[in-house]
């Protein structure tokens, strides 16, 4: 290991650029959080970066791309992986024309698909979560939330997640955008998955919250 | 210019009378429905609101020492909250426009939350975390309205704090001297128990920790202060943990804490850590404005009118699930 670059300071963990057996790494550091017990505290970064690092490689196993894993220290809670040299989905979405864009999210939504055909899901399902890379391929990361599960609760949550981050942070493309990536998902899924993971969002977007179709009498 | 407002969306009938310039809170009554038992019965709710209105609405006139003429608006919350409850407060707001001739204006009760803090606090543009009986949300203003960033997908942590101490035996009542009994009996543990902390995304759950929790005090295995700490503490953090991401997507450098478990000592001082640490300025609405109040209602009501919203009175329905993020800010484009 040579010197290291910080590359980005994110919620959880720190990202830095090194060079790794020859390779050009990103050293992930899930940082401890002086605002919780240091009890849960370890357990939650050693906890993610065994899912992280589990998933990553199970991903790969199905055919989407994600940053390949070199090394993992649960102790110190670090995964070394492949440097992709890119840009997040969410920043470069605004500078692209309408046919990448619907290209992206296309793809997008089958890499999700794949992931949830095999039951694994991706618990932070969002545009900052995906990159593009120099050649236009597209790789997911930031699998410290996933879950391998069976339950379509689960998947309806990371669509939930990919909607909500397309109304909150894109929301003058969020329709143009969804199209596609629900077009892309069900190209994998099939159109009966689909259908139930969308009834599933529509139930958790309802449920105990402040939500307006959840309407009952309209009372005087 | 002067506006009055009033609020009645849950357990609370308050009547606010704010002016347009220092120091802007010219009234503040209220009332508060306490359970004998239980949680809150909605139409005992509105009774007991029923019966205090007018107690309450005087009271106000009276302490701003002005009368009902001198007003220039009727400011109200239609909701988001319990239908009965809002029935008592969009009557009262109907008549009193229509029968004195004032604008009527509607009030969104989770607006007013965020802008009582911003006008307390002083913060302009925020990261902020509503945190109540009902509602659990990471917020920020984006282009003319405050979008959703985070929120719970199943219970609100006010909701889940109140169930879990009646569970327990420990409530009601939920709240004494301003300390919620989750904090009480919370402050006395030590031990960590593991039970599920769930983050998903920019989302909290509360309801797997509620059943684990449950199930661990019901084993008899642990000490019921070890088994709230350690429940405080996981669900405390993975609300600011939820923050702390909302801060870094949206570039926010204000975070700004409203709602009535914004109150807690515990949750401040985690709120506190991860302000230093990622260098932003902490807000937290005053205790006394963080609850439910008509204050707050009759400030976003004045800023609503300010920018000509008005409501007829004949249209003027409650909406029990009227969510922020469909709501126009227009004071802020």
């Amino acid at each position: 290991m040579v010197k290291l670059e910080l590359l980005s300071s994110g919620a959880e963990a720190y990202l830095y650029k090194g060079e790794f057996l020859g390779y050009d790494v990103v050293i992930k550091h899930r940082v401890p959080k002086p605002y919780r017990d240091p009890r849960l505290d370890k357990l939650i970064r050693s906890e993610r970066t065994l899912v992280e690092a589990k998933s990553m490689l199970l991903a790969l196993s199905m055919g989407v791309k994600v940053p390949a894993i070199l090394y993992v220290d649960l102790d110190s809670a670090s995964i070394i992986m492949e440097y992709i040299d890119g840009i997040l989905l969410r920043d470069w979405l605004p500078e692209i024309g309408e046919e990448l864009r619907y290209r992206y999210l296309e793809t997008l939504g089958n890499y999700v698909g794949r992931l949830h055909m095999n039951d694994l899901t991706h618990g932070d399902l969002t545009t900052s979560n995906v990159m593009v890379a120099r050649d236009g391929e597209l790789y997911i990361i930031d699998f410290g939330l996933a879950r391998i599960s069976e339950d379509i609760e689960d998947k309806a949550v990371d669509i939930h997640l990919m909607i909500r981050s397309l109304e909150s942070t894109h929301y003058r493309l969020a329709r143009k955008l969804l199209e596609p990536f629900l077009k892309g998902y069900e190209d994998i899924v099939g159109s009966d998955h689909l259908g139930k993971v969308l009834s599933k969002v529509k139930e958790i977007r309802l449920r105990g919250r402040y939500i307006e179709e959840r309407r009952t009498r309209r009372d005087v | 210019m002067i506006a009055l407002g009033i609020e009645s969306t849950a357990h609370t009938f308050g009547v606010g009378i704010v002016e347009d310039k220092p120091p802007y809170i010219r009234a503040d009554e209220r009332v508060s429905y306490v359970p004998s038992k239980g949680g809150i019965h909605p139409k005992e709710a509105a009774t007991f609101f029923l019966n205090n209105s007018l107690r309450v609405l005087n009271n106000a006139l009276s302490e701003a020492n002005l009368s009902i003429k001198d007003v220039d608006c009727i400011a109200v919350a239609l909701g988001p909250g319990l239908g009965p409850c809002l029935r008592v407060g969009a009557t009262l707001a109907r008549a009193l426009a229509t029968y004195f001739n004032k604008p009527l204006v509607p009030v969104n009760h989770a607006v007013a939350h965020v802008e009582i803090g911003k006008l307390l606090t002083g913060l302009k543009d925020p990261l902020i975390v509503y945190l109540s009986g009902g509602n659990t949300m990471i917020l920020a203003f984006s282009d003319g309205r405050y979008r959703v960033f985070g929120e719970t997908l199943d219970i609100a942590l006010g909701n889940f704090m109140d169930a879990f101490v009646r569970e327990l035996g420990l409530a009601p009542p939920y709240i004494v001297d301003g300390k919620h009994k989750l904090d009480y009996c919370a402050d006395e543990g030590s031990e960590f128990l593991e039970l599920p902390y769930i983050v998903k995304g920019q989302d909290v759950s509360f309801s797997g920790l509620f059943t684990a929790a449950i199930k661990a005090f019901r084993s008899g295995k642990y000490r019921l202060q070890d088994i709230c700490y350690s429940v405080r503490e996981i669900a405390y953090s993975s609300i600011v943990e939820v923050s702390e991401r909302g801060l870094i997507h949206t570039k926010k450098l204000e975070l700004l804490v409203v709602g009535g478990v914004a109150a807690s000592k515990a949750l401040q001082e985690k709120f506190a850590v991860i302000s230093r640490l990622r260098r932003v300025k902490l807000g937290i609405v005053p205790p006394n404005y963080a609850v439910d109040n008509g204050v707050m209602i009759a400030w976003t009501g004045l800023l609503t009118f300010k920018s000509g919203i008005t409501i007829e009175p004949e249209k003027s329905y409650v909406r029990q699930r009227w969510r922020i993020d469909s709501v126009d800010i227009p004071w802020l484009s």
